[in-house]
């Protein structure tokens, strides 16, 4: 909503306050204004002319040379280029040394040879947008009405000279959708008064019944409406200081009767439709709803095709306007229009919207009775339009309306005690204070003891129950002097979950281990969806997408986090290692919510180590990505839960893909990125992995117990063994240990060899292995007969002998 | 015989004085002090002495010995201390050139502003709740006094999947859900942070998917002063103590009263500028006391409990804190944006 700071003291006084400070004291008890617009900012010099000659430039076809009559001095030759220029008319000047919008300085200057002492403007010389110029000066200099004082400032004489309130309304303030209700909102912070707009209807005898009945087949779509008829209007403009408020409040003028119609809208919030009775087409008014597939033509032009969800009103055959959003062209107000219909009525607020929504029309009128209008004013608004009608388009008023009434207003009328307004906010306020607020709301209130009972006015239509009163005192009272405290009572521990504990402590271990954290998008691409999926699922798609790219739930994180490897590679960022945690979403049947399972996804490319003036150099490979896995489940207290299988995964190099087991449960995968995919993506060897973090921090870690540090020394053996290729270590290690117990504690990798030395199919891996016994030191001969047990076991189970 | 000892110890330490290596004085000693050296020859030769001046000689001889071995004993310390020196010196590094990089990753800075939140809150005797991403419209919009055909729908256009299912909007379904799961009973002081989805088309300023991290206390004697006094902690310690607060009334379907929070800008201290759009304030998140309904619809009397929430948008806060002119950065991911947040401050 734009507030004309000049308009709104018709209402109230202004007086000692600027529009600056009047926006602070808005905002502060409740409604933003997000802006003060000075209108006339950087204006200076602009002076109503009269143009006295107008002739053909003698250089140029389309510029005329015009002698104006400027008020100061002798008249003054301008060269203007506007096609609508020409003498007689009263037009704004910019003088030498004037000032327009945008830096522009007005310079006496040469046009093709011949000098010019100023510029005439148009509307939007002057700053005002093009779309609420009247038509009619839209394509050239705007002419002033002939009563306009030649040589007077004629950025005043355009209301320009004002401040504009942009007022940011929540849905609950419609009341403030009209200058009234800004006008209460703005008596009630500063304590004033608000006065009320004139009408003074001189009715002729005629009956307006008599000219037209109205039926309302649907009353609780239109409880209440009024038609009034105006007769012998003549259109023409209307008055200049309403079309300047008018286009102040960003609306375009178009004749006396449409733009009263607009004023009453801006200055009652009640939206009005004139029409022409000639071209109404019968007597009677027929409210209802639309048949299917009827067609109708809006002012716009446009032709609609109407449902039985939308309200018409009718002239008993043919629907002359969509009810609450636009009027028909049939019976549009034209130039020739003599007697007028005036509809001021209620419309149902869902109605309205459903049709403006179907038809993407949104007007003034349609947003008002979407959010609510004041049933109260519905005809104050009609007889203050039709008073005007006869003011400023010479009309004659009929006696009375034809109606259909069947609204019945019960306001809110809502008893709250002292105490419980004072337990809510935390203040100490006293009755005098809170009957006080509610008398600058104009809201009606009596005192019973404790108690006072407050009876919203139905302009109010947001003030329903007690919180609402709370909120209404709060913010008269000011927010600024309500007290600071902290919540009193038992107080709690505050604490994150074993789950929240475990995912910080995975994120930073994560991090400290080189990788940092991204977050993407969970809607993707239904391609990229399933992609990698640990699971697959019937993918979730939305009913309606924005795009094609963001139109299904994530199934997996490791196409989004690809796609940051990529992004980065792209930008000389090489050496890369991210990861991210974030649900994946698995459908469960169309009724049901998704089953949301937290994954975890890493990426790592480029060099792993890089400390070039040492030589160190060495790029990311398999044994990286699995070491970080290694230290994150022992962190989690989870290595010997865990296994690490040799697999085939969609989109992962086939000899370098491992799944993860949890408990023998597979629950996520590590591999390099398909070479034929890192091609794809122009991504250099990626390794990557992703798994079920739900699955890795819901399993639940033993406690912490001591285990007594070994005091015997231990004895390493060392063996090179040499076994069958496809023999992974793993197996080797598993035979070394069990075959080794119990006094065999530990058998690790040091070497490993499969270069052409080797006999074909076979490699060479060598194991330390390391006995101890926790009670005494062994002796040679124990560890050399378990030793022998060991190599025999290798032997038979795994063919794998001593390399000789 | 004394004189030629004399004459061979001042000949012995005057080599020793000159010797300039290890070796050198090795050489010495086992010239002069050797089985074959002058010393023993000379001793050899006491046998033609009388019984009187031989032990006189014998001694004398041993004092020479002794001479030069102390004054060779100095001198190998001296030269053992010089050639650690020189090895010393030899072993000189550049201690300016780069260490060996010790690969360091980061939270990403929305998660860094949520943890600093959940901290702070923490502290206060909050609890961290989750909800489901996908929400059923019940708790997303009815459940939060939003019924259909609510006008302030309008102001969350949603991702539906089906009619009743879509992508939660904010995280207050998660304080439905958990004041629900209370059946009516015992006080709640959680904080709820998570993504949350619009139908927004992604630029500077929008993003379809963005983060927030409401509040929720419900109890039996709860105050908007204690909304006031809480917003307060929270504003200071994550915008720091100098930063003004600024509460305004305001509408959200779900609380009455309402509150917006402003803190005065930090670019300007207040005074105005293009960032705080010359206001010197910068509106910083929603609050109020919970709606009635809300809290009956959760099975709460909410004539005996009442509450208030408070929620707020993350990147927001991340971009006033770090000066991010972009909310895109948040969701692409260049590492050179990420590892910009490394910092604990």
């Amino acid at each position: 909503m734009l507030v004309s700071y000049k308009w709104l003291q018709d209402y109230v006084d202004l007086s000692g306050i600027t529009a600056k400070e009047l926006a602070e004291k808005i905002t502060k008890s409740g409604i933003e204004v997000e802006g003060v617009e000075v209108l006339n900012e950087g204006i200076k010099g602009v002076v109503v002319g009269y143009v006295l000659e107008r002739e053909q430039h003698p250089n140029a076809d389309k510029l005329n040379k015009c002698l104006v009559d400027i008020g100061a001095g002798e008249p003054v030759q301008i060269i203007c280029g506007a096609p609508n220029v020409d003498k007689g008319q009263k037009v704004a000047v910019a003088t030498v040394g004037a000032k327009l919008p945008g830096g522009v300085k007005i310079k006496r200057a040469k046009l093709r040879g011949e000098v010019s002492n100023g510029m005439i403007c148009s509307l939007q010389e002057l700053g005002m947008e093009g779309k609420i110029v009247p038509k009619e000066y839209a394509e050239g200099i705007f002419v002033f009405p002939q009563d306009a004082e030649v040589g007077t400032d004629a950025i005043a004489l355009l209301n320009r000279n004002d401040e504009i309130l942009e007022l940011s309304l929540t849905p609950n303030r419609a009341d403030c959708l009209s200058m009234l209700g800004v006008a209460y909102e703005v008596a009630a912070i500063l304590g004033r008064e608000v006065k009320l707009p004139e009408t003074k209807l001189e009715p002729v005898a005629e009956k307006a019944s008599d000219y037209v009945k109205v039926v309302v087949e649907a009353p609780e779509d239109n409880p209440l409406y009024v038609a009034k008829i105006i007769k012998n209007v003549k259109i023409g403009p209307s008055p200049l200081w309403m079309q300047t408020r008018l286009m102040n409040a960003g609306i375009r003028p178009h004749n006396n009767v449409v733009d009263i119609t607009n004023y009453i809208l801006l200055e009652y919030g009640q939206p009005l439709h004139a029409f022409d009775y000639d071209r109404f087409g019968s007597k009677e008014i027929l409210v209802r709803r639309a048949k299917e597939g009827e067609k109708f033509t809006t002012l716009d032009d446009v032709e609609r095709s109407l449902t039985a969800d939308h309200l018409v009103i009718t002239n008993g055959t043919e629907p002359v306007a969509l009810a609450g959003v636009m009027g028909g062209a049939n019976s549009e107000v034209t130039s020739d229009t003599t007697t007028v219909l005036l509809e001021a009525a209620l419309f149902n607020g869902f109605t309205v919207r459903k049709a403006s929504k179907d038809h993407g029309l949104r007007s003034e009128a349609s947003a008002r009775f979407e959010k609510g209008v004041d049933p109260n004013r519905v005809r104050a608004a009609g007889d203050r339009a039709a008073y005007l009608m006869a003011k400023y388009a010479g009309g004659e008023v009929l006696t009375g309306a034809a109606e259909v009434d069947t609204l019945t207003i019960e306001p809110a009328v809502i008893p709250i005690t002292l105490e419980k307004i004072n337990r809510v906010l935390g203040t100490d306020l006293d009755m005098n204070q809170v009957k006080e607020i509610f008398a600058r709301l104009q809201f009606e209130a009596s005192v019973d003891g404790d108690t006072i009972t407050v009876t919203a006015p139905t302009r109010r239509g947001d003030i329903k129950i007690e919180e609402d009163l709370i909120e209404e005192v709060a913010r008269l009272y000011g927010y600024d002097n309500i007290p600071k405290t902290l919540p009193v009572g038992s107080s709690t521990p505050g604490k994150l979950t074993a789950y929240q504990k475990k995912r910080r402590v995975v994120r930073q271990y994560l991090e400290g281990a080189g990788l940092y954290q991204a977050v993407t998008y969970s809607l993707t691409s239904e391609e990229k969806a399933a992609q990698y999926a640990l699971e697959k699922r019937e993918a979730i798609h939305l009913a309606m997408p924005m795009s094609e790219d963001r139109s299904v739930l994530r199934l997996s994180i490791l196409p989004q986090l690809l796609e940051v490897v990529k992004y980065n590679s792209a930008r000389q960022n090489d050496s890369l290692a991210v990861y991210e945690t974030g649900n994946v979403f698995l459908a469960n049947g169309t009724d049901a919510l998704p089953e949301e399972r937290e994954h975890l996804a890493a990426a790592i490319t480029g060099l792993w180590t890089n400390h070039s003036w040492q030589g160190e150099k060495k790029p990311v490979d398999f044994f990286v990505l699995k070491g970080i896995l290694e230290g994150l489940f022992a962190k989690l207290g989870l290595t010997d839960k865990v296994e690490y299988v040799q697999a085939q995964v969609d989109g992962l190099h086939p000899g370098r893909t491992a799944e993860i087991l949890l408990n023998s449960k597979r629950i996520g995968f590590v591999g390099q990125v398909h070479p034929s995919v890192q091609k794809d993506l122009d991504l250099k060897d990626t390794y990557v992995f992703e798994l079920s973090l739900k699955a890795v921090l819901e399993e639940e870690t033993d406690d912490l117990q001591y285990v007594p540090i070994p005091r015997f020394p231990s004895i390493t053996r060392d063996i090179a063994l040499v076994a069958n290729k496809e023999t992974v270590s793993d197996t080797l290690k598993e035979i070394i240990l069990e075959a080794g117990a119990p006094l065999l504690k530990e058998a690790n990798v040091f070497d490993l060899y499969e270069g052409d030395k080797m006999e074909e199919g076979k490699k060479s891996i060598a194991f330390s292995l390391k006995y101890a016994d926790p009670e005494r030191t062994l002796t040679d001969e124990e560890v050399t007969k378990v030793h022998e047990q060991v190599l025999a076991a290798l032997k038979e189970q795994a063919g794998a002998v001593l390399r000789g | 015989m004394q004189e030629r000892l004399k004459e061979l110890q001042a000949e012995a330490i005057e080599k020793v004085e000159q010797a300039s290596s290890l070796k050198e004085l090795n050489d010495i000693r086992v010239a002069y002090l050797g089985k074959k050296g002058p010393i023993t020859e000379v001793l050899r030769g006491m046998g033609k002495l009388s019984a009187e001046e031989r032990p006189v000689i014998g001694a004398f001889a041993n004092e020479v010995r002794a001479a030069i071995s102390a004054k060779m004993e100095a001198k190998q310390a001296e030269l053992e201390e010089a050639a650690v020196q020189a090895k010393l010196a030899s072993e000189t590094i550049d201690v300016t050139l780069p260490g060996r990089p010790v690969k360091l990753g980061n939270h990403h800075p929305l998660t860094k502003i949520i943890e600093e939140i959940e901290d702070l809150f923490i502290g206060m005797g909050y609890e961290v709740a989750e909800g489901p991403e996908v929400e059923q419209d019940y708790y997303n919009f009815e459940a939060l006094n939003l019924p259909k055909g609510h006008p302030a729908r309008d102001m969350q256009d949603s991702f539906y999947i089906t009619e009743d299912i879509l992508l939660r909007t904010h995280t207050s379904p998660v304080q439905a859900r958990t004041m629900e799961k209370h059946e009516g009973k015992g006080s709640i002081k959680i904080i709820c942070p998570g993504k949350v989805y619009r139908r927004d088309n992604d630029d500077a300023t929008h993003s379809h998917q963005f983060m927030q991290i409401e509040g929720l206390v419900v109890g039996e004697n709860i105050r908007m002063s204690d909304l006031k006094g809480t917003l307060e902690v929270f504003a200071k310690k994550i915008f720091g103590e100098d930063r003004e607060i600024r509460l305004r009334p305001s509408f959200f379907p779900f609380t009455e009263p309402s509150v917006e929070m402003d803190i005065s800008c930090k670019i300007c201290g207040g005074h105005g500028c293009s960032v705080c759009k010359h206001t010197g304030w910068i509106e910083i998140l929603g609050a109020g006391m919970v709606h009635p309904n809300v809290l009956e619809m959760a099975g709460y009397d909410s004539r005996v409990f009442n509450g208030f929430a408070f929620g707020m948008g993350p990147e927001r806060i991340a971009m006033l804190k770090y000066g991010v002119d972009d909310i895109r950065h948040f969701y692409t991911n260049d590492v050179r944006f990420l590892k910009q947040f490394a910092v604990e401050e």
